[in-house]
């Protein structure tokens, strides 16, 4: 073997794995599979926010012989989605409480739609309905808390010359995949149902279906087809309709298809959480950084789901990435009744760094500073200490990227007249990568590397692939690790009767941690061929270094092993007869370490950046009654080609000495930078400071009328 | 009735009232048009009639009686891959590849008809089909490479 | 869907007769609305057959008879873009066109759709409107002026067929529709404006698309400040899933204003 041929693949940007079978159209998404026998299933819910259910009652007149109807009496485990409270039941049970709108309560299966839709019109349900807690600023009950304490609180500060207060509100965002959720259910030999389904986290599905219908570690088999995006919304939500599907096939004795219509997916499945965040920020004449006060409410609707976790990297990316002495940060999340809210890329982060950026924009104003001047002078350096108390000892590329960024963007052109307005905005951020404080220690994800006897090899992994890279950069990792051509190295299915559990696909964590576990598995099938002879395999599992320490019970230590950096420039058009504002160029420098794949790279850059640009402008997720009012494509609007900027990337390499090859996780730091970056902007066009996102139409214009 | 789909007839039995895209992947086999909205918003379930692009969600399959249809399994000839499938691929242009086909098609069309289209008109060609995850930049610049 | 019977005619004689003779028929042309409402079940009664007119060549066409240009009522959006004589004589049409949906409905949608479907939100009925179109049936023309008769109703009876739909040619019509998204977008307000003779017409603003009298008025006198003001009292916008009435009131006048300088701009 010559090792040179093979030795240089992480760098490059080789054809994605399983890019042929996408652009022929024989890449095989859930709804693409024929299975013959199945049914259609259909979830039907709740009509009240909230109240208990009292009774079900099937039509008399109908005839129920053609329909397969399950309730929460048919559930053989537990009636609860697994996660990590066990407050959300798969069914609402009779006599329990409805805690939102779109509460599943039936189940419906039939051989065709128009049965089914026929039966789900004869399915009456009575309520005793209450009245629901909408917004934040009514409930009650509290999900959970996290409290971060650095120094002393700002009363107690000395030489705090200025103090400058502003409140912030960040709304709601739906993930958009363009595949809604789905899974079809086969019962198999054995007492055993297989779910195939579009998924981030085969081993998430596989918990919640062993508790839910009572199966066996092997009686459980969950498999992710080809999976049309995710960015969180196919995180938790696939377990529920993995249940559904799978009560249903249970009852029904064969398979049963649960296709969730684009109507349904509005409606029913989770969101980013809204959120008010106040802040205080004490600082001297000269700029310096004294306090930091900030206060975080985040609306987790009507279960607990990740809640505790998003309020987690929401607390400690609170502070921006800033270097200050005394900081105190409080943060709870609060339920409502509204459909619950849940993973979506950046997991909090967003909503907290938003209010960070602005903030500095804020004080900048009132010393009469820039925001750049500002910012290098507060900006974390190597052995800076964050707000949790941890030392930055590594890959810190705060510097770097925002003179990257600064470089790149050049000056912005100025236009004539008055109708629209041109600004320019920047933000500066950092994004913790893999799990928040322990979560990598206590998960131990694993992998599994196969030599086999044909000379080729297969990583064995539940990390999925979701349009991300995962099956083209694992095999990447692996081929340089055991120095043979990439076409030798496969990634073989996310099929939990094969894989070990590496863990969910989210949080920044699949190239970094999973990808590092790659890298060292391959590494030991490589020294093991020179004396032994293949098949062979080799597991490899998360030892977290003596290095990271992390305290939960007082929120301090390492919080994440390390962090990704970007500083983004945004220009804006801002329409003054409609309030319109058109994103129309922007930069974004990013420090990720190393880019294995750049393309991909680019592309998790680029994608999340234009996610970041519709939440901070278009992306409104309306509500009445307790639902989403616009729970349809036509009302729900996400960008266009014709609506997205000039995205211009730059990469920056500052290696990372524990990720592969250098790598940090990046997928979701892209989504943090470009919100408070568009509303400086909005300001530099118009004088105009907004405090709330989405900038829609109607806020802008309302607020240049008012100045 | 029948239609010529990918270059080959075929008849269809069945309501004429039925939607192209349902027809297509359900009856015909062919499941690279995809369904995103089911309202003609997202453009996933693009394919060609005669020519144009349109939405087969939005077609009733009695309408493309004695029509072309192309759908993206239509492409590729002989398992050839076009210059635009293959600069998908090479520009990173793809990536979940839910909205590839629908892209492809509507691509394809912009380039059958303008040989050397500007960015803008290449965003105006695939504005009606949504991407979550490129940004579309990358499927911009895979178009504008096979400009000829 | 329930079973819906497909109808396709071979001539405008056959399509009344079908049309006439078939309970339930509601007419196919591009499908861009009825499709959806068709699957979503969204109709009532729920229709039992669809009598397709697209491929009609009867209702092709775009064409100039003398002062007036004619376009068929199941020609597309896409055709009627690409018509040299629409570009030319009613350019505010073109404009219109082009902003509704993006390539794959421009290629289905229709006038004869748009008008039948008589959305408040329709995109080319303010400019419609601001021509003094008339609509032509299988049996008479109808003025736009009085076609529009309720939130989506319309002067047509009930085996109505709009075959075409006429245009006076060279009319400077000021376009502007306002839908947050560059494509693909329901306007929040959408306007057309004619100086000479004064026409001023607005769609998203009420339960028709609506000429503004008042304002019209005002214009006529050459009261510009009064134009902005009167329309204020001519719309009569709603608070919905799309915007605001207070954003459309205010962005009614802006927009307003801006149209009127671009038509005093000549």
């Amino acid at each position: 073997m010559v090792a040179s041929s093979a030795s240089s693949t992480v760098g490059r940007s080789v054809p994605r794995r399983e890019g042929v079978t996408k652009v022929t159209g024989t890449a095989c998404y859930t709804d693409d599979l024929a299975i013959p026998g199945a049914w259609y299933g259909k979830t039907v819910r709740s009509t009240i926010a909230r109240g208990r259910l009292r009774a079900i009652t099937l039509d008399r007149h109908f005839d129920w012989g053609r329909v397969v109807v399950v309730t929460a009496e048919d559930i053989p485990g537990e009636n609860v989605v697994h996660l990590i409270r066990d407050d959300q039941p798969a069914l609402a049970p009779q006599g329990g409480e409805i805690r939102h709108r779109e509460e599943p309560i039936v189940l419906l299966a039939a051989a065709d739609r128009a049965t089914l839709e026929e039966a789900a019109r004869h399915v009456g349900i009575e309520y005793e309905p209450a009245e629901p807690i909408l917004n934040i600023e009514d409930a009650t009950e509290v999900f959970s808390t996290v409290n971060i304490s650095k120094g002393k609180a700002l009363e107690e500060v000395e030489g705090v010359e200025f103090v400058v207060e502003r409140e912030f509100r960040v709304g709601s965002q739906e993930q958009l995949y363009i595949e809604p959720q789905g899974a079809i259910a086969i019962p198999e030999p054995g007492g055993a149902i297989k779910i195939v389904g579009s998924l981030q986290c085969p081993y998430y599905v596989h918990r919640a279906l062993k508790r839910a219908l009572k199966l066996t570690d092997q009686q459980a088999v969950v498999v992710q087809a080809e999976t049309g995006g995710g960015f969180g919304g196919k995180e938790e939500y696939p377990s529920m309709v993995a249940i559904h599907a799978a009560l249903l096939a249970r009852k029904a004795g064969r398979p049963v298809r649960l296709i969730y219509d684009r109507h349904e997916d509005l409606a029913a499945t989770t969101k980013r959480h809204p959120g008010v965040i106040r802040h205080r920020t004490g600082v001297k004449k000269d700029g310096t950084l004294l306090a930091q006060d900030i206060d975080i409410v985040l609306d987790g609707g009507g279960y607990c789901t990740l809640t505790p976790v998003v309020l987690s990297r929401a607390a400690i990316h609170a502070t921006g990435p800033y270097s200050c002495p005394n900081v105190r940060i409080r943060a709870r999340a609060v339920a409502t009744n509204t459909p619950p809210n849940g993973a979506f890329r950046g997991f909090g982060a967003p909503q907290s760094l938003f209010a960070a950026e602005l903030m500095v924009e804020h004080v900048a104003e009132r010393l009469g500073m820039s925001g750049v001047d500002l910012r290098r002078k507060w900006m974390l350096r190597l052995g800076d200490t964050t707000a949790t108390g941890q030392v930055l000892t590594e890959s810190v590329g705060s510097e770097l990227v925002l003179d990257a960024a600064l470089k790149a963007a050049g000056t912005v052109g100025r236009l004539d007249g008055e109708r629209v307005k041109r600004g320019r905005g920047l933000s500066l951020v950092f994004h913790g990568s893999g799990f928040t404080g322990s979560g990598e220690k206590k998960l131990q994800g694993t992998i599994a590397m196969e030599a086999l006897a044909d000379g080729t090899f297969r990583i064995l992994t539940a990390s999925t692939e979701i349009g991300q890279g995962t099956k083209t950069i694992f095999c990447q990792l692996a081929a340089d690790a055991l120095d043979v051509p990439l076409e030798r190295v496969a990634l073989g299915p996310q099929d939990t009767s094969l894989v070990p559990d590496s863990g969910p696909t989210v949080a920044s964590r699949t190239a970094m941690i999973v990808g590092r576990l790659v890298q060292e598995a391959a590494t030991e099938i490589k020294q093991r061929l020179e004396r032994e002879r293949p098949p062979l395999r080799v597991e490899k599992s998360y030892i977290q270094p003596d290095t990271i320490h992390w305290d939960e019970t007082t929120y301090t230590g390492d919080a994440y092993p390390v962090y990704a950096w970007a500083c983004t420039i945004v220009d804006v058009d801002v329409d003054m007869t409609t309030g319109e504002v058109h994103v129309t160029d922007l930069v974004t420098a990013v420090d990720c370490g190393k880019a294995l794949h750049p393309v991909m790279t680019e592309g998790q850059i680029e994608g999340g950046s234009l996610q970041a640009v519709g939440w901070a402008t278009i992306e409104e997720v309306k509500m009445k009654d307790g639902g989403y009012q616009n729970d349809r494509l036509a009302t729900y609007l996400i960008p266009t080609a014709l609506d997205a900027p000039r995205i211009k990337t730059i990469l920056v390499e500052n290696p990372y000495s524990r990720g592969p090859f250098g790598a940090k996780g990046i997928g979701e730091l892209p989504m943090d930078g470009p919100a408070p970056a568009v509303i400086a902007a909005i300001h530099d066009a118009t004088g105009v400071w907004l405090d709330e996102i989405p900038a829609t139409p109607e806020k802008v214009l309302a607020a240049c009328a008012s100045r | 009735m029948r239609f010529t789909l990918n270059g080959r007839e075929v008849s269809f039995e069945g309501s004429g009232a039925r939607r192209l895209l349902d027809v297509l992947r359900e009856d015909l086999g062919k499941t690279g048009t995809k369904e995103g909205c089911g309202e003609g918003e997202c453009g996933a379930c693009s394919v060609l009639i005669d020519g144009e692009v349109v939405d087969s969600c939005l077609v009733a399959v009695g309408q493309v009686e004695g029509c072309k249809v192309i759908t993206v399994e239509g492409l590729a000839e002989g398992g050839r891959l076009t210059p635009l499938q293959q600069s998908f691929i090479d520009h990173g242009a793809a990536q979940c590849g839910i909205c590839t086909p629908g892209m492809l098609l509507a691509a394809h069309v912009l380039l059958e008809r303008a040989r050397r289209p500007s960015a803008d008109e290449v965003r105006e060609a695939l504005a009606g089909n949504l991407c979550r995850c490129t940004g579309y930049t990358k499927i911009i610049e895979a178009v504008l490479s096979c400009r000829t | 869907m329930p079973h819906v019977t497909y109808l396709r005619p071979k001539n405008i004689k056959e399509a009344l007769q079908l049309y006439r003779a078939t309970p339930r028929c509601r007419l196919l042309a591009g499908g861009t609305d009825l499709m959806v409402m068709l699957h979503a079940g969204a109709l009532q009664p729920a229709p039992q057959a669809v009598l397709d007119v697209w491929s009609l060549s009867e209702l092709k066409g775009v064409r100039r008879v003398r002062d007036v240009l004619e376009i068929g009522a199941a020609e597309s959006y896409t055709r009627i873009i690409g018509s040299r004589d629409a570009q030319e004589l009613v350019p505010a049409l073109v404009a219109a066109a082009r902003t509704i949906g993006a390539a794959q409905i421009q290629n289905r949608g229709t006038l004869g759709g748009n008008l039948a479907n008589a959305s408040p939100a329709g995109d080319t009925l303010p400019v419609l409107l601001a021509y003094d179109a008339v609509v032509v049936t299988d049996r008479r023309t109808i003025p736009i002026d009085a076609f529009f008769t309720g939130y989506r109703k319309t002067a047509l009876e009930s085996d109505e067929l709009i075959t075409a739909v006429r245009l006076p040619v060279g009319r400077n019509v000021q376009f502007r529709k306002v839908g947050t998204r560059a494509a693909q977008a329901i306007s929040k307000v959408v306007m057309a404006v004619s100086r000479e003779p004064a026409r001023i017409a607005i769609g998203s603003v009420a339960e028709v698309p609506l000429r503004a009298g008042r304002a019209e008025a005002a214009l006529a006198r050459n009261d510009v400040e009064g134009v902005i003001a009167a329309v204020a009292e001519d719309i009569r916008p709603i608070d919905d899933v799309r915007s605001t009435a207070t954003y459309r009131r205010q962005v009614t006048q802006n927009v307003l204003r801006e149209l009127l300088d671009a038509l005093a701009r000549g």
